[in-house]
């Protein structure tokens, strides 16, 4: 019997005794080999970051194939630095909005809004802040970079996780609380373990998401201020600047290597583990498999070191604290629970009307109502171009998808596919649009556009895949028997079946895109310029300039284009779908 | 002895619960609820949803606050207090443990050092049967594994009080009777560390095989109906005519009117539009009328026989029961479902008579139907949006019953074609696509 289930915890002890003795296992070597490499790096990566800023000048990028190694490991660092600043973000923000309607009456909508406006931008302010936080430091260039990788990172992640404690099954919540669970045991015995799938998932986004701004970050000009923190991001843009081709394809292939790297040696074993932790009550036909998870579950030794990091949690448990009485709940009268409301939104309402107008006070020292039209005017350009694009990209995508999702075969290799190239930072291909343009004389305003969807497109495309995937077998049975196919295939089954799937892809890829335009908007090779008119070509061309003013104008306009955007087509859709399309 | 036996573990007062918003009309789910558990005596709940009995049972764990009365767990010997323990009717597992960890899980709470966790919860997962599963995960179990962990969760933190919210309604049949049976032999035999057992369910044969005492529940506002003391000798036989006989009884007792010039008791509490209606379909409705006019039971019958007959139980039959009643289709008394001459026509017509007899019944009878049609035929454009009576059912229930009921009078509805729904635009009006 007891061999019949393989044993994570060692739950019985006896068996576990009869196993320690013997040899090493080839597995254990591998894997504290891999264990020992991975502190080194960290380690060494780690050192790094704290020398001082004149060492960049000592030691500028250069464009070296021996040095790329040590690159892309600091811009690994920094994107799992930034992961875990908004794992810390993700637990406090989204438990205190669960805990407090007070709390979640300000963060949930302010989730909202941050998660759809253009983080590239802020980057002119955070460097700026954090430079003058460590002057003299790279520390300070660091902070600004991980911070702007987290800004692109932390508020899906916190979404998440809040959507996951707003939705406990209801019985678990009554056992934790007959039991009087501790807060803290509650929060690892319940909400984490019921959140973890969907947080895993966001994670995995997020990631793809943030390379996009390691490639931004890295090498910053703000005004006269420029700074380039060793990594493939300051790589790549030295490469555009020399306009050196070779060096370009380098920087793709370290990227290949390192998404492929930290995809089998973290997201898998994650993805692996997560899956037991999938709220359902039968088993999965298909469970997600990882080689090294499979492996530091055999090796008792990893397993022997890893256990260190869990002591002192476990100390914490165990600190035996007398049994307290829980605190009457302070009853209040409805009237006065509505009463205290109101003024606590009063408060927020005063404190938002108090930043439009600093913000606005802000840019009218040196701007006039014709720069906020002008900014409306490009906004619309980016916004005709968003739009169009998005249509273009679903045209193509939608019946690639379809195709590929209805024969599983395919989709199991499409898919990661797909998914990598949602991960590759799009920029790499920007030369090769300018050197185009400038050799065919080709319209920049129209030309550049497609560089916006090059890297949001795939979520159209895996989303797609994932939808047809899911059309219920039966259903596709039913039609063929009926002999329904050609439009009224699409129409009935096809369209619906994948609507949800596309809206969330549609979604996440046209936010992306007016993120993107910052970048793709503006676009050099070595000393050519080639710039579209449009919102985003604004915003890059006044961070150049150092024009504070205009960037918070520019990130201003964007956001109410990118929350109009979304109220307005996205949000109606969305509830579309889920009132009328979901199939259960 | 007896003195022992006397001692009161917990003592519910004057207990009140309600839903609704305050201030507005309220609807009471539990009203004035005494209740008194003793030392090793098993207690059941019997009653119908909503007649709060699994209220009241969160209310005893200490999940729900009552909204009046008290809940008092009276000093033992000893100074300390009874304890109590639930398990539930959905098993509730975290799905993320072995059956191991989830039993650990309230020592963990209760902050027992690492080992003697071990030490009981091994101890416990032996008693409850399920040695060899330490190690699994819930998915991996069966529904009736999954019982038994909720079970060895709830006995390994040592509680005096077992409380059981329906615990084996969601098992089949032979899985249901085995959990019973080893559970009973654990209490006869004395192994459980347990001093009584306060279970809820809305099976009659249940709480007869199992109680010393069943407290039968009226609904509507939930209130102790009955108390009946079972005596027969344990283990106890279903057939025994005996067992049989208290079955019957309860039935009865179940289906009874109260006595003239008090509210009529049953399932619809309130009056006029602000009444809940219940999820029945007209597709179950009309095969109730039919398997009652037809066969062996002519127009009337029994409701054990019948219920025994289409595999139902109680707590299934008696809404739709009551609903014809409601819709005066048939009568329901003394433990007897007969047909009035109108649920027997229905019964004998044909489609389209079925319709016109149903929509009459539903005008006369149900009067947010009527409501709705009022308001479609006052109004010039004959529409009118599904938010308004929403609106208005809330002022009379929560949200969640207010949703039902308007989603059950939108099927009775479009069924006796008094009135289409476009669910797209919310909306109601008179137009028929036909």
């Amino acid at each position: 019997m007891v061999f019949l289930f393989e044993d994570t915890r060692g739950a019985r002890p006896r068996l576990r005794f009869l196993r320690s003795g013997g040899a090493l296992s080839w597995a254990d070597v591998f894997a504290f080999l891999l264990l020992a490499a991975a502190a080194v790096l960290v380690v060494h990566g780690a050192g790094q970051m704290s020398q001082p800023l004149a060492q960049l000048d000592v030691a500028p990028v250069v464009l070296d194939p021996a040095n790329l190694p040590e690159y892309a490991l600091r811009t690994t660092l920094r994107m799992f630095a930034a992961l875990a600043a908004s794992l810390v973000f993700t637990f406090t923000v989204a438990m205190l909005a669960a805990r407090s309607r007070k709390a979640e009456m300000v963060i949930i909508p302010a989730l909202d809004i941050l998660q759809s406006v253009p983080v590239l931008g802020f980057l002119t302010f955070t460097v700026t802040f954090f430079m003058g936080l460590f002057p003299g430091r790279q520390l300070g260039a660091e902070c600004a970079a991980i911070f702007a990788i987290f800004t692109s990172q932390a508020w899906n992640m916190a979404f998440s996780f809040y959507q996951s404690l707003r939705t406990l099954p209801k019985d678990l919540t009554e056992v934790s609380r007959q039991f009087g669970f501790s807060p803290w045991l509650r929060f690892v015995r319940l909400e984490v373990p019921f959140a973890t799938p969907g947080l895993v998932w966001n994670i995995m986004m997020s990631m793809s998401g943030g390379w996009f701004f390691v490639v931004a970050s890295e090498a910053i000009t703000v005004g006269d201020t420029t700074v380039a923190l060793p990594g493939i991001g300051s790589w790549l843009a030295l490469a555009i600047a020399q306009r050196d081709v070779a060096a370009v394809g380098w920087a793709v292939a370290a990227m290949a290597v390192v998404i492929a790297l930290y995809d089998q040696l973290v997201f898998r074993p994650v993805v692996a583990w997560a899956d037991k932790f999938r709220f359902e009550q039968t088993a999965s036909q298909q469970r997600p498999r990882s080689w090294l998870y499979d492996l530091v579950r055999r090796t008792r030794l990893v397993r022997r070191l890893l256990a260190p990091f869990g002591w002192p949690l476990r100390w914490l448990a165990a600190i035996p604290r007398p049994h307290l009485p829980p605190l009457p709940r302070l009853r209040i009268s409805a009237a006065t629970g509505r009463l205290l409301d109101r003024l606590w939104l009063g408060v927020v309402i005063l404190a938002v009307a108090w930043a439009v107008w600093l913000v606005a006070g802000f840019i009218a020292t040196s701007l006039h109502w014709s720069d906020v039209l002008a900014a409306f005017g490009f906004g619309l350009a980016t916004l005709a171009r968003v739009v169009v694009l998005i249509a273009v990209a679903s045209l193509i995508w939608v019946p690639i998808g379809m195709w590929i999702g209805l024969r599983p075969a395919w989709a199991g290799r499409v898919q990661p596919l797909a998914q990598f190239l949602a991960a590759f930072p799009a920029n790499v291909l920007f030369p090769f649009a300018v050197t185009a343009i400038v050799v065919w004389r080709l319209d920049p305003d129209i030309w550049l556009s497609p560089l916006m969807v090059l890297g949001t497109q795939w979520y159209i495309l895996f989303n797609v895949i994932a939808g047809a995937g899911a059309i219920p077998t039966d259903m596709r049975e039913a039609a063929s028997i009926y002999g329904i196919r050609g439009w009224q295939w699409w129409r009935q089954l096809g369209l619906p079946g994948i609507f949800p799937y596309y809206v969330t892809g549609a979604l996440t890829a046209s936010g992306g895109s007016w993120n993107a335009s910052i970048v793709a908007e503006a676009v050099s090779w070595g000393d050519r310029h080639v710039e579209a008119a449009g919102l985003g070509a604004f915003i890059a061309r006044a961070t150049k300039a150092g024009d504070f003013p205009r960037v918070a104008l520019g990130i201003a306009v964007m956001s109410i284009f990118v929350i109009a955007f979304n109220r307005i087509l996205w949000r109606p859709l969305y509830g579309f779908a889920e009132r009328r399309l979901r199939i259960d | 002895m007896t003195l022992v036996q006397d001692r009161s573990l917990v003592d519910l007062r004057g207990v009140r619960h309600a839903y609704g918003k305050p201030g507005g009309a309220e609807l009471l789910v539990l009203d004035n609820v005494d209740l008194t558990l003793k030392e090793k005596e098993v207690v059941g709940l019997l009653g119908r949803s909503g007649s709060g009995k699994s209220t009241l049972l969160r209310t005893i764990a200490g999940l729900i606050a009552p909204g009046s009365g008290a809940v008092v767990f009276p000093e033992k010997a000893d100074g300390s207090r009874a304890t109590v323990s639930m398990v539930f009717q959905s098993f509730a597992l975290f799905p993320w443990l072995t059956v191991l960890q989830n039993v650990e899980v309230g020592l963990e709470a209760k902050r027992v050092a690492p080992e003697e966790r071990r030490r009981r919860a091994l101890a416990a997962i032996d008693l409850i049967g399920l040695d060899g599963f330490e190690s699994a995960y819930p998915k991996e179990l069966s529904g009736g594994m999954r019982q038994r962990v909720g079970l060895a969760r709830a006995l390994v933190v040592d509680p005096d009080i077992l409380l059981m919210d329906e615990p084996f309604s969601a098992l089949d049949v032979l899985t249901a009777e085995t959990l019973r049976t080893d559970l009973l032999d654990l209490w006869i035999e004395g192994r459980m560390p347990i001093s009584s057992i306060l279970m809820v369910t809305h099976n009659i044969e249940e709480a007869v095989l199992m109680c010393d005492r069943i407290l039968v529940f009226s609904s509507n506002p939930g209130r102790v109906a009955a108390e009946i003391k079972v005596d027969l000798p344990r283990p106890r036989d279903r057939q025994d005519p005996g067992f049989r006989m208290l079955v019957e009884d309860i039935y009865v007792r179940m289906t009874e009117r109260g006595a003239p010039g008090q509210p009529r008791e049953g399932l619809f509490a309130g009056t006029g539009i602000g009444m809940p209606l219940p999820r029945v379909s007209t597709n179950t409705m009309a095969g109730l009328m039919e398997a009652v006019a037809g066969g062996p039971h002519d127009g009337k019958a029994d409701l054990p026989q019948l219920a025994h007959d289409l595999h139902y139980e109680a707590d299934d039959l008696f809404p739709v029961a009551e609903l014809l009643q409601l819709l005066r289709f048939a009568d329901l008394a003394g433990g007897d479902l007969s047909l009035l001459p109108a649920g027997r026509r229905y019964a004998e017509a044909e489609v389209d008579a079925r319709k016109q007899l149903f929509a009459q019944h539903l005008l006369a009878h149900v009067p947010l139907a009527a409501h709705i049609r009022r308001v479609l035929d006052d109004r010039a454009s004959h529409m009118a949006p599904a938010r308004r009576f929403r609106d208005e059912l809330e002022d009379f229930m929560s949200e969640e019953y207010a949703a039902q009921t308007l989603k059950s009078v939108i099927q009775w509805g479009r069924y006796a074609e008094i009135f289409a729904y476009d669910e797209d635009a919310d909306l109601f009006s008179l137009d028929n696509p036909a």
